[in-house]
């Protein structure tokens, strides 16, 4: 998406909420051949600033620093919950939700690289805030716990360290980004990733509630796309 | 050694006691440890003071010595400390972050790349930034 756009004074910040690191985030990186900036954020310094709580979110800025698009997810869709856990096949509807939203999402990012601010996905000053998720006073907390623990993790005093991610975790439920950076610095899990029966097992709990809620976007499927277990 | 983080990082701080709940830090040192600084006017950032509080004022500012932590709380922030009270975490307040969202005004941040080379939001002024984040997890 980058190449055709670059030219457009459009730039994308790609940036990894990894407390393990540059090293971890590199193989990702590189796999994913990026032409654009890519920067490390071990104390998830920007889902504090934006309220971000789950990857991958995103915030478009304009050419003066406001922001048109406040914290979104960025083209995920629920519908890979009704993947099969055994081998990881996500049935054909599933899949078809998934593409659509990432393609639908993907065409609105150009079509505001290309029209900034005449681009139909662009909103006002006043819809912005209207769309804003504001941090409350436990979010506050939240940060605090989590940050102290990252550090004390940081540091090798990851018994210490495990009280605080723990506390941050469950002082704010619905960040995912807090539980399962914590997972991952307990334990890497299967394939690296912090998705072990527990996770599944938070997600199921969801029931009708999203994983990723959609973003306010014409085109974006709305459906959750499949039954959730009950 | 007392560890006081806050926003701007990690500083250590070797004028800092730690008694209990309460950090105590030498009156010249409460601006490297926490950027806000104590005046006649109370505990100032730029134009913005906080006022002592009258009835206690022994518990915020006593003999050269500032109680940061109690400050903080004065302030609705959060203070968080280690077992050890080694190391403090002084959280920003959520009506801050609060008011940089609601401004629209995009918080701006610096943060290494993959060589180390550190990043502003603010070098992109001019180009329209998508701002998107990822992880390994």
């Amino acid at each position: 998406m980058y190449n055709d756009v670059k030219d457009q004074d459009f730039m994308i910040i790609a940036v990894a909420e990894e407390s393990r690191g540059e090293e971890t985030a590199r193989e990702f990186v590189d796999e994913a051949k990026a032409e654009y900036i890519t920067l490390i954020d071990r104390e998830h310094h920007i889902a504090d600033l934006y309220n971000m709580v789950n990857v991958p979110q995103s915030v478009w800025i304009d050419e003066q620093g406001r922001i048109v698009r406040p914290a979104e997810t960025a083209g995920s869709h629920d519908s890979w919950r009704a993947m099969n856990r055994e081998d990881m096949s996500v049935p054909d509807d599933a899949a078809a939700l998934i593409a659509t939203a990432q393609e639908t999402y993907v065409n609105a990012v150009r079509d505001w690289a290309v029209n900034g601010a005449s681009s139909k996905h662009a909103f006002s000053a006043e819809q912005a805030r209207a769309h804003l998720e504001l941090p409350d006073a436990n979010v506050a907390l939240t940060n605090a716990n989590f940050r102290l623990g990252q550090y004390l993790h940081a540091k090798g005093n990851t018994d210490e360290a495990e009280i605080f991610l723990n506390t941050a975790s469950q002082l704010r439920p619905e960040s995912w980004n807090i539980y399962r950076q914590t997972m991952n610095l307990k334990e890497l899990g299967p394939m690296g990733l912090a998705a072990d029966e527990a996770f599944f097992e938070k997600v199921d709990g969801l029931g009708a509630g999203r994983y990723y809620p959609p973003p306010d976007m014409e085109g974006f499927p709305k459906e959750l796309g499949f039954e959730p277990p009950s | 050694m007392v560890t006081v983080l806050t926003e701007s990082g990690a500083c250590d701080v070797a004028s800092a006691k730690a008694k209990g709940n309460d950090l105590w830090v030498k009156r010249d040192d409460v601006e490297m440890a926490i950027g806000w600084n104590l005046k006649p006017e109370g505990l100032c950032q730029g134009e913005v003071c906080v006022p002592m509080p009258r009835s206690n004022a022994d518990e915020y500012v006593n003999d050269g010595n500032v109680n940061i932590s109690a400050w903080w709380k004065l302030m609705n922030r959060p203070v968080l400390h280690d077992n050890d009270g080694e190391t403090w975490m002084l959280g920003a307040s959520a009506q801050d972050r609060a008011a940089a969202l609601s401004s629209l005004d995009a918080p701006d941040f610096r943060l290494p790349d993959l060589d180390g080379k550190m990043h502003s939001l603010s070098d992109f002024r001019g180009k329209r930034v998508f701002l998107t984040t990822w992880s390994s997890w």
